[in-house]
């Protein structure tokens, strides 16, 4: 970005700086001072930061090709040309629990209250595809999000929200074609087409192989799965976004921010490689992909994250795949802030920590964002701590500034250089997983983990010997009371779901059930595409348990790889 | 009630902590073993061995499975590694073995090697004969196929399998030539992967250049255990084997060298015990070690002195 | 030499966040314990048989989703009615401390909420290890 001549007079004045500043330290150890408070400084994902950044440490970045301009190749800046000018960030907080009258009370509330789309929790049994009266069940229905057993209850949770007017995500993988079946159904109740729906499913089963855990079936039919919702959308729900391929799991689990953005996209290469292999053409869908990454506090390494990861994607997508249009190297993605850097011991510091990590998904350029409670790591957030985690995204986007500019930390000699840096990382992990066959056949051998492993193992290892300070928790400590008013969901919704299956099963057509689901265990025998059937099988109040109960029969049971 | 007795019934919490007895070396564990010795010598013992990642774990659960179908009992000794620095160690075999858990005809014990520098410790062995005298049909012993342990475990077993799979790079060099002479059956897994066929034909051209087999021609059998595939077949050679052993003579042959290498060891770790007692209780590496080192004495002359008064 | 403590680390229920059993298994090998994992999606059945087979010291779970308040007190409950309650049982995750006492009253030794140092629990089990 700089001509020789230039480049050279700033490397002189460097030198001369550094040779001043090897100066002031020696006469500072003479009086027996530090220069510096610690031994070493490192990014929050522990790589190392120099004390001055230049014009030199991004010398060799090509701005037009590197860089560019924002809504364009290779969108580093950002994947609209005046990004947050026209409307801010989908505020999109990530709620669901106990049951769908409960859940859909909380939806209206936060709709009310200026959120400007849906996220749907579910609670394990319906991530894992039990209904809430099986055995595994026990003691989870309704405790991290709202238990849904068949259509009976999607129509209670959407109830009085118009779906073609509200957008609508839901983290749901294994069974995800199960639950978006749900939903479309929901909606032509409602007379809403398939094609004005608008959402997210997360539908991203190889992070949950190697972080999340929420797995159902092997790696091939779940591949199936994924690639058939690809094309059974394409088709006939054209504005729903088939994927959420995340790292925001990968990064809970206790991934550095390279591997977050590595894998991550490792399993991106690895989606969009099945869905070729599944006949389908990569601009057909490859548009409809959307990415999930994690917000972590050094601000500066998470903005030059999600701007290496777009980057990155793009040149994937069209050098790799061959894409043609420009929407489909776009990386969209969703933000939420960090779970686990959330503390126990003085939970009020998380406002803070959360409002850092909204700047940091903002100036990197997300397209929707939820920010954590404050009491994230004690329980369930509060209707109060929800709504303050809310606030917090309100006062970024009114007050802070930070929106009124595209990508307004471009050019910091630091970011553009931390940005390189995470994109050369993330490129030597992808190549590794390349070699290893990509990143099913990676998973399956444990490398992923592994490594995601150590990084969680090495962090603890930092936190406790107090290298690595966490306000309040491992410094600056106080004698804290017990933190009250905790949301708690109420120990009887495990038979009241029951309760509520039994009734629905008296009520439906069961020759239609059994008709559906025979139907669907043919199908799945087969190779052609499973979403019509387990449409068919929703509608007549197939309920999850089963549809997936013949799937696990079919297709049999993800056992995991030991990686320790 | 008396432990022993509990034991010979199967009671798994008794089976258990005697296990755990003998893995501490407490002395009632050797009284027990005394007392239950008339009841072993019953039980199929199987080594598993194969280098990691060629997916032993899934494939003991699912030979077991199988041997559960044909309505005998098993028991499970899973060998892993303890760190030579802490001492402590991950065991994880249990992962692939969940659902075994709950089945009231198998026991799953993990065991970790303890500084028996990778090979079966004294306590694998008493693990074997506590399983063996509470009346399981079949004792598996599963071990990673590195170091000592690969060589232990052949005389440890009736019948050993080796296990190896594509892709671990260099197929056939992991397998070092020593097992190639003592498998009794050799076993492909993860046969649906690029390579498995490979894999089988450098076994069966290195089996074919083994000068030292008998009678018995060892198989080599395919398998892709996360989906079951080939497990009947490998459980029905695995007895197949054991017929052959046990008609040939082979087994009482195979069973009487196990009990001389077992006493040979007893011995040496007695007299192991007592020599290094003696020479801490006499305080000998601080009184020769100077005289030794100023060449005042030299070693073999103190060894002559010490052995002689040890054991004569 | 001492008798090795050994201890087995278990996922009781659904919850597929195995990031903290990790990290605590692994920290607990490093003490010198023997650790035996169980994986993930454990019913408290399975936590038990595999808990008298392994003949552990102490029976850790940690859970995030909540569900600790039914599926803990089973554990304790199935180990004594199987004669093997002298094992220590212990718990981690993301536990109100509301719930605490509850816990306790059933049988839960200690339960350690997040931001424990993992020296914290391994002291623990050395001082109330039955040995």
């Amino acid at each position: 970005m700089y001509d020789k001549e230039k480049l050279a007079q700033i490397n002189q004045g460097l030198t001369e700086y550094e040779k001043n500043w090897e100066k002031s330290k020696e006469k500072l150890a003479a009086k027996g001072k530090r220069a510096e408070r610690k031994e070493s400084f490192v990014t929050g994902s522990g790589f190392p930061v120099k004390q001055l950044y230049t014009p030199l440490d991004i010398a060799d970045i090509d701005y037009t090709t590197e860089i560019g301009f924002p809504g364009q190749y290779p969108f580093t800046r950002g994947v609209q040309p005046n990004m947050y000018r026209g409307r801010f960030w989908t505020m999109r907080q990530y709620a669901g629990f106990s049951t769908a009258e409960e859940s859909n009370a909380r939806y209206k509330y936060l709709l009310e209250q200026g959120q400007t789309g849906l996220s749907v929790a579910f609670d394990l049994p319906t991530q894992i595809g039990y209904d809430s009266d099986h055995p595994m069940s026990e003691g989870e229905v309704g405790k991290v999000g709202v238990a849904i057993d068949s259509l009976a209850d999607m129509e209670i949770l959407f109830n009085g929200i118009p779906l073609d007017k509200v957008s609508t995500s839901m983290t749901i993988n294994a069974p995800a074609s199960v639950l978006l079946a749900f939903y479309i159904a929901v909606a032509e109740k409602q007379g809403v087409s398939p094609d004005k729906l608008t959402g997210t499913i997360q539908n991203d089963i190889l992070k949950e192989y190697a972080a999340r855990g929420t797995y159902i079936f092997p790696p091939t039919p779940s591949m199936r799965l994924i690639t058939d919702i690809f094309e059974y959308c394409s088709q006939n729900v054209p504005g729903w976004n088939t994927i959420s391929i995340s790292g925001y799991h990968i990064r809970e689990a206790g991934s550095t921010a390279s591997q977050e953005v590595a894998f991550t996209l490792a399993d991106g290469i690895a989606y969009v490689d099945a869905a070729i292999k599944a006949g389908l053409d990569v601009d057909t869908f490859a548009g409809r992909l959307s990415f999930f990454f994690n917000a972590h506090n050094d601000l500066l390494e998470e903005v030059a994250k999600f701007r290496a990861a777009r980057r990155i994607w793009a040149k994937v997508m069209k050098e790799r795949f061959g894409a043609k249009k420009e929407r489909s190297m776009m990386l969209r993605f969703h933000t939420q802030t960090g779970g686990s850097t959330l503390t126990a011991q003085q939970p009020d510091n998380n406002i803070v920590r959360v409002a850092i990590q909204t700047l940091a998904a903002v100036m990197g350029g997300t397209q929707s964002l939820h920010t954590n409670s404050k009491d994230e790591a004690l329980a369930l957030p509060t209707e109060d701590s929800v709504r303050i985690a809310l606030r917090t995204q309100q006062i970024v986007a009114y007050e802070s500034g930070v929106a009124e500019t595209v990508d307004p930390l471009a050019g910091s000699y630091y970011v553009e250089a931390l940005t390189k840096r995470i994109e050369d990382e993330a490129w030597a992990y992808i190549k590794k997983i390349d070699e290893l066959g990509g990143a099913v056949k990676a998973i399956e051998q444990g490398y992923i983990q592994k490594e995601i492993q150590d990084a969680a193992y090495e962090y603890q290892k930092e936190v406790e010997s107090g290298k690595r300070v966490v306000v309040g928790m491992n410094k600056f400590q106080i004698k804290e009371a017990p933190p009250e008013g905790l949301l708690k969901v109420d120990p009887t919704v495990g038979d009241l779901q029951a309760k509520k299956i039994a009734d629905m099963k008296a009520k439906r057509d069961g020759n239609a059930v059994q008709t559906a689901l025979d139907e669907l265990r043919e199908a799945a025998k087969g190779d052609t595409n499973l979403m019509p059937v387990i449409l068919k099988a929703a509608k007549v109040y197939c309920t999850e348990g089963e549809i997936c109960g013949v799937l696990r029969e079919v297709f049999g049971e993800y056992t995991p790889i030991q990686v320790l | 009630m008396d432990l022993v007795q509990q034991v010979r019934e199967g009671n798994k919490v008794a089976i258990a902590r005697l296990i755990t007895k003998a893995e501490n070396e407490a002395p009632e564990a050797t009284a027990a073993l005394r007392e239950l010795y008339p009841d072993t010598g019953r039980a199929y013992l199987i080594g598993i061995t194969g280098p990691p990642g060629s997916g032993k774990s899934t494939l003991t659960d699912k030979l077991v499975k199988e041997i559960r179908k044909r309505g005998k009992t098993v028991g499970v000794i899973a060998v892993d590694p303890s760190s030579p620095f802490t001492g402590g160690a991950i065991l994880g075999d249990r992962i692939r073995m969940s659902d075994l858990s709950l089945d009231d005809g198998v026991f799953i014990r993990s065991m970790g090697t303890r500084g028996s520098l990778g090979g079966l410790s004294k306590a694998t062995h008493d693990a074997i004969k506590i399983l063996d005298a509470a009346g399981f049909d079949y004792v598996f012993i599963e071990t990673v196929g590195v170091g000592q342990s690969e060589v232990d475990i052949v005389k440890t077993a009736d019948t050993t399998v080796v296990v190896s799979v594509p892709g671990l790079g260099d197929d056939i060099q992991a397998i070092k030539a020593g097992i190639m002479e003592i498998g009794d059956l050799f076993v492909v897994n993860k046969a649906d992967k690029d390579g498995a066929e490979k894999v089988v034909i450098e076994l069966g051209q290195m089996l074919e250049l083994n000068q030292n087999m008998g009678d018995w021609y060892p198989p080599i059998v395919k398998t892709i255990a996360s989906t079951n595939e080939g497990i009947v077949g490998l459980v029905d050679k695995i007895n197949e084997h054991l017929n052959y052993l046990a008609n040939s003579g082979e087994l009482i042959k195979r069973r009487k060298e196990r009990i001389s290498n077992e006493i040979l060891n007893l011995i040496l770790k007695r007299v192991t015990t007592k020599i290094t007692g003696k020479l801490s209780e006499e305080n000998f590496w601080e009184n020769e070690l100077d005289e030794i080192l100023n060449k005042l004495k030299n070693p073999y002359d103190v060894t002559d002195r010490v052995v002689d008064e040890v054991l004569l | 030499m001492a008798d090795k403590i050994r201890v087995l680390v278990a996922k009781p229920g659904l919850d597929g966040h195995d990031r903290g059993a990790k990290v605590i298994a692994r920290a607990f090998r490093d003490a010198g314990f023997e650790v035996i994992y169980t994986g993930l999606r454990q019913t408290p059945e399975q936590i038990v048989a595999a808990a008298i087979q392994e003949d552990v010291d102490v029976v850790a779970m940690s859970l995030l989703s909540g569900a600790h308040g039914t599926l803990m007190p089973k554990v304790v409950k199935l180990l004594k009615e199987k004669g093997a309650d002298d094992k220590l049982v212990i718990g981690g995750g993301v536990i109100p401390d509301d719930d605490i006492p509850a816990l306790k009253e059933a049988g839960v030794a200690e339960v350690f909420t997040p931001g424990t140092p993992t020296s914290v629990p391994i002291e623990f089990i050395k001082t109330h290890v039955k040995k």
